[in-house]
């Protein structure tokens, strides 16, 4: 394994952020970090860019623990939600700023600069000053400098939040293929469960400064296992069977065709959202006061009542 | 952490040295040639010499004179008695009569006679312990501006107090101003315990109170574009506008009342403590020869004491002195001059 | 080494300021109540003193109200709006500043002749709008060029957002600017009332003799009396009111909006004719006011022999009885002084800001206390303790060169602190987060990040501890130099003592020179740091 977090707790005075989170990122992969705001997520990123010291636990990389390295030799790429740009330098000046304190020659300077405008798509900005670029455009600059260094670890810490929705899931996507092209070990912490999906290869869900759940974003989507993780992901409803709780994850629960008779066990509710979405339309049904997500070929009208089967071995069991 | 609070202090340590290095390498009057000392004298700001005349000094005696100047009279006086135990300097000049007897109660000064006392006026060797020598003295006067006069030219200081000269006269408060102190003293010489009537008739009389000399003659007299045609100044003031006029002008715009006139003599001192008394003395010698003497009246506008000293011409033409100008001993002046400004005070300021 | 190199950024300044100011101070404080304990109790309850202690006070906090409001509209001109000689305006505006007080003095003095103040219905000559006034015709600059220079790096959208939201220009301001301008200007609030607290020659010259500050009264009684142990009194009750305003003050400072976006300028230039008009409308309003009374100072610098000529400016080459040196050496000693006293500012200065802004709390809070502290003490007690401390083995001190731009470096080091630390405090900690990210050490971040954005400010008050030491009068009269040392502010003053036209001429001449001197020397120090854009 690349980094190790090894029951890594952070205080900041008497609360506690970060409760004793292990976890393990390999080469290439990218984990993302999600969960509501203030559930010690970005704390955690800190930690790892050695910008927070935890109380207890380690940090290791590659195999030697650097806990203790201050941050500016670990050697490591960070971006923030507003970019934190240097206000007072150009883009090219920004980009070149980790190879500059690398001691790099002023030509790999300029060279590697290049490539990486080149690499987000912004070849020819490098002599503007930051202050004019747009969200996005910012966003690339940031990226770009993270990136400049090569650095082995990337840390992107809401990288996309400040920007629009739909630059959002442009660049979104644009960073996933980035960062898979390149193989860029990289922490990705997100509040957008869609964003954290769509780039990571291991998602890590956390609350309360606890880690929750932690697999592929398949594996977590399926398998929540608690229910705040589970309402985190999306699955809104929770139902109970036999004393057991499960969640109802979309793709459990099948609409039955108007006419015919629906089996033992089905669920009434009224349709209470109907939005198109490309291939399918996504459904918002009210049953029993909670709302279900339903995927259908068809829409619905809203306000029509509809009956409901689950597929039971598609059901998320909750643990405790 | 215990090793780099030390290297902290070497360093700091260090960097206090060198500033100081530099700053003595700036001075190179402490390396003094071979058996040739160094002295200093301190003087109030506004002491100045011709160029020239200290090298001629240090040429005829290889006596090397550091010269220190520290602010005013005032502040003269104040810093030595603060500096007793470690005097700055080896002589001091500037301290007057309105002060003397402080610096005497302290013990600032060691006696030393010179033999040029001789040609020195008796009235101004105030002390009879030779711990100071007179050098200069000039009078604190009353001067009027001849041409905006309103009313006959005021001869005594009842005529401060005429109704025809209301609103003329401008003064300065003597708690922050040299001269305005003389004019009280001057006041209360003439008047004796009658001067707190006679200040609260020039109240009636419209007297203007400034809190300096330059404020007054350049804010409210004539001479700087102000109003009033009488002000506190010096007997030295008229040949000064001439000297200084711009354009050049053969006879002083201003005249003296001479019957307020209030003698103010400067002494130069031996500083307790000095490691160089015989240099001292050459110096204080120096300072009562002619050479020094003369040169005097046209740098700070007094009168040498040495009566052998030749005047210059501005001095003998415009400025006379009074005849009989008002004094009062150290010790009266120094007894009192808190009870004075402060009744003053009252009287004046409300 | 880490520990070692950010404790020197503490540890320098604090040694500095303990040596130079804060040794003397106690000991003198030390010899007065060591005389007369009993005086400090006399001092804090004689309703004579109170009487004093509440004067100082009020005059210093309507002065610097009446600054505030006096500067607002320039200050604000030169944050918003770009315009040709802008940059010219920001450096004119300091010259007041350094203008000696008995020469300010004598030219409100001629103005008041002139537009009839002095006598008739509104009487200004020896009141207490004379000293408020003059107080706030020096502290323009402070406002202008501190407060306007932070002002001009503030992101203006904030102020937008208000505007859409249906704010008037107004209450945008109100609401929303003035709250994110706060810590600037509270530091600027702070200089100035400590300025206009022990300010001297403002208050004997235009306030008459009936009115008495406490830096007087200390006056009076270490100089006229020689009674050091009123004097010492008088300089704790003084020191105390500086310590308690510079604690409240940095209590508001924490409570102020930390971080900032800042931009390299926010300014403008004026589109609708409107806007045009109310641009010119404040800087001709301003430059009359301010100009008014330069204009008669160089009116009266070219007057001469009945008419106007440049012969004062000639005669100054040589020199007059009645100084020791001329007037263009005394304009060379200012100079050096100048240089070395800004250059003490900018290291110390520069230091103590980022330990300030980078320190733990209690080092933090301790140093913006101890680098205030100089400005707001008497130049009698700095002067005489300095005499009485600095006098033995390698710190005999007295009568050196150096403890001249020493002293005055002591008052400028505030300006320069005072202007950086808000802006230090404004980076977006991301910045410096990312660049310890990229590989850039402490001390790296320090130099690439802290340093260059707060470059303007920095450079903003070397200007300012240029423009303090070029015009410096009481310290250095006070701390005993070699007399060949003479610098203008002291040769004005002497020119000013001795009746005759002559000299008068003379020393207006020197005055408006101090002025252009001052002017240049601060233009240079604008353009010294290196981020170009803007007005800088």
């Amino acid at each position: 394994m690349t980094l190790a977090i090894e029951a890594v707790t952070v205080r900041y005075g008497e609360t506690i952020a970060v409760d004793q989170v292990t976890l393990t990122v390999a080469t290439g992969e990218v984990l993302a970090l999600v969960g509501p705001s203030g559930c010690g997520k970005s704390t955690l990123l800190r930690t790892i860019a050695g910008l927070v010291q935890p109380v207890s636990g380690q940090i290791v990389w590659q195999g030697r623990d650097i806990t203790q390295v201050p941050t500016h030799q670990r050697g490591i790429g960070l971006m923030f939600q507003d970019h934190a740009l240097f206000t007072h330098r150009s883009v090219a000046d920004n980009i070149a700023f980790g190879l500059k304190m690398a001691g790099a020659s002023t030509s790999r300077q300029h060279e590697r600069t290049h490539e990486l405008l080149e690499m987000v798509g912004l070849a020819g900005f490098g002599g503007r000053s930051v202050e004019g670029l747009s969200g996005g455009e910012a966003q690339r600059v940031a990226l770009a400098r993270a990136l400049a260094p090569e650095p082995e670890l990337l840390l992107l810490d809401e990288p996309l939040a400040s920007l629009d929705r739909a630059r959002r899931i442009e660049l979104n996507a644009e960073l996933a293929r980035l960062l898979h092209e390149l193989r860029q070990t990289s922490v990705y912490v997100t509040h957008d469960q869609d964003e954290a999906f769509s780039v990571a290869d291991q998602v890590g869900v956390m609350h309360g400064g606890r880690l929750l759940r932690s697999g592929s974003p398949a594996e977590v989507w399926r398998d929540p296992q608690s229910e705040l993780v589970a309402r985190f992901v999306g699955h809104e409803a929770i139902i109970e069977r036999d004393g057991q709780r499960f969640a109802v994850r979309p793709d459990a629960v099948a609409l039955v065709p108007p006419g015919d008779r629906p089996a033992d066990g089905s669920y009434a509710g009224t349709v209470t959202a109907c939005a198109f979405q490309g291939d399918r339309y996504g459904l918002l049904i009210e049953v029993d006061g909670q709302q279900w997500r339903v995927f259908s070929a068809d829409p619905s009208v809203v306000g029509s009542q509809v009956k409901l089967t689950l597929r039971p071995d598609m059901l998320s069991p909750l643990i405790g | 952490m215990n090793r780099s609070t030390t290297t902290c202090r070497a360093v700091l340590v260090a960097l206090v040295l060198s500033l100081l290095a530099v700053g003595c390498g700036g001075s190179d009057a402490d390396v003094a040639d071979e058996g040739c000392p160094t002295i200093t004298l301190v003087t109030y700001d506004s002491f100045v010499v011709s160029e020239g005349l200290l090298e001629s000094f240090t040429a005829d005696s290889c006596i090397e004179v550091e010269q220190v100047s520290s602010g005013d009279a005032g502040q003269l006086v104040s810093s030595a008695i603060l500096t007793k135990d470690n005097p700055t300097a080896d002589v001091m000049f500037g301290i007057d009569n309105t002060f003397l007897q402080r610096g005497l109660d302290a013990d600032l000064f060691v006696p030393y006679e010179s033999p040029l006392l001789a040609n020195v006026d008796a009235a101004l060797q105030l002390d009879p312990e030779y711990r100071v020598t007179p050098i200069d003295y000039g009078d604190v006067c009353v001067n009027y501006w001849l041409s905006e006069l309103s009313g006959e030219a005021p001869a005594t200081l009842d005529d401060l107090i005429d109704p025809a000269h209301a609103d003329q006269f401008v003064t300065m408060n003597p708690e922050t101003s040299s001269p305005g102190f003389a004019f009280l003293l001057a006041t209360i010489a003439r008047y004796g315990d009658g001067w707190e009537d006679y200040w609260q008739s020039l109240v009636d009389n419209g007297v203007s109170i400034t809190a300096g000399w330059s404020d007054a003659y350049y804010g409210e007299f004539i001479a700087g574009g102000g109003s009033r045609s009488i002000v506190t100044s010096y007997a030295s003031s008229p040949p000064a506008e001439v000297i200084f006029a711009d354009p050049p002008i053969d006879t002083a715009p201003s005249a003296v009342l001479y019957d307020s006139c209030f003698r103010q003599v400067e002494f130069a001192g031996i500083l307790a403590g000095t490691e160089a008394p015989g240099a001292a003395q050459q110096l204080i010698d120096f300072m009562l020869s002619s050479d020094f003497q003369e040169d005097i009246p046209l740098n700070m506008f007094v009168y040498p004491a040495n009566r052998d000293a030749a005047l210059p011409e501005a001095f003998v033409e415009f400025g006379q002195l009074a005849d009989n100008p008002a004094t009062l001993t150290p010790q009266e002046i120094e007894t009192n001059r808190e009870a004075w400004t402060e009744r003053w005070v009252e009287i004046v300021l409300g | 080494m880490k520990t070692f190199r950010s404790a020197l950024l503490a540890v320098v300044p604090a040694m500095f300021v303990a040596v130079f100011f804060v040794y003397p101070v106690a000991t003198l404080l030390a010899r007065g109540l060591g005389l007369d304990a009993g005086r400090l109790l006399e001092v804090i309850t004689g309703s004579r003193f109170l009487k004093i202690i509440w004067f100082t006070t009020w005059q210093a906090a309507l002065s610097t109200l009446l600054a505030g409001l006096f500067a607002l509209p320039l200050t604000w001109a030169l944050a918003n709006r770009q315009f040709a000689g802008r940059r010219l305006a920001r450096v004119l505006v300091t010259v007041p500043f350094v203008l000696p007080t008995v020469v300010v003095a004598g030219a409100f003095i001629a103005l008041m002749d002139r537009f009839n103040l002095d006598e008739g219905a509104v009487r200004l000559r020896h009141t207490v709008w004379a000293i408020l006034l003059a107080h706030a015709f020096f502290n323009v600059a402070v406002f202008a060029r501190s407060v306007g220079g932070f002002w001009s790096q503030l992101d203006r959208r904030p102020e937008e957002a208000a505007r859409t939201l249906g704010a008037s220009p107004w209450r945008a301001f109100v609401e929303v600017t003035l709250p994110r301008l706060r810590p600037s200007l509270i530091a600027a609030v702070s200089v100035v009332f400590l300025f206009s607290f022990t300010s001297f020659a403002v208050i004997l010259l235009l306030g008459g003799p009936r009115r008495s500050s406490i830096e007087t009264e200390i006056y009076r009684y270490a100089v006229t009396r020689s009674d050091i142990s009123t004097a010492a009194a008088l300089s704790i009750v003084q020191m105390v009111a500086v310590v308690s305003l510079v604690v409240t003050n940095g209590w508001l400072q924490r409570r102020a909006v930390g971080r900032q976006g800042l931009v390299a300028d926010r300014a403008v230039p004026a589109q609708t004719a409107r806007q045009r008009g109310v641009l010119a409308t404040t800087l001709t309003g301003t430059a009359v006011v301010l100009g008014l009374p330069l204009a008669v100072l160089v009116e009266r610098s070219l007057a001469s022999g009945g008419g106007y000529s440049f012969a004062n400016y000639r005669a100054l080459g040589e020199r007059v009885r009645l100084l020791p040196i001329s007037a263009a050496d005394a304009l060379v000693n200012s100079l050096a002084f100048a240089v070395v006293a800004a250059g003490i500012a900018l290291v110390i200065g520069g230091m103590a800001s980022l330990a300030i802004v980078h320190g733990t709390r209690s080092v933090s809070r301790l140093l913006d206390l101890g680098m205030l502290l100089p400005l707001g003490t008497s130049a009698v007690t700095l002067g005489f303790g300095v005499l009485i401390s600095l006098d033995r083995g390698v710190l005999d001190l007295r009568g050196s060169w150096w403890i001249v731009p020493i002293t005055q470096s002591l008052l400028a080091i505030p300006f320069v602190v005072r202007g950086v630390v808000p802006v230090l405090r404004a980076i977006d900690p991301g910045m410096r987060e990312v660049a310890a990210t990229l590989g850039a050490s402490p001390g790296r971040v320090r130099r690439e990040i802290d340093l260059r954005i707060g470059a303007r400010a920095l450079a903003t008050g070397v200007g300012f501890a240029f423009a303090i030491s070029l015009g410096e009068f009481g310290a250095t009269s006070f701390v005993g130099r070699r007399s060949d040392l003479l610098t203008v502010p002291l040769a004005i003053q002497r020119l000013l003592a001795t009746p005759g036209d002559l000299l008068r001429g003379q020393a207006m001449a020197l005055s408006v020179i101090l002025m252009v001197v001052t002017a240049l020397v601060v233009f240079l120090s604008d353009r010294l740091h290196p981020t170009s854009g803007g007005m800088l």
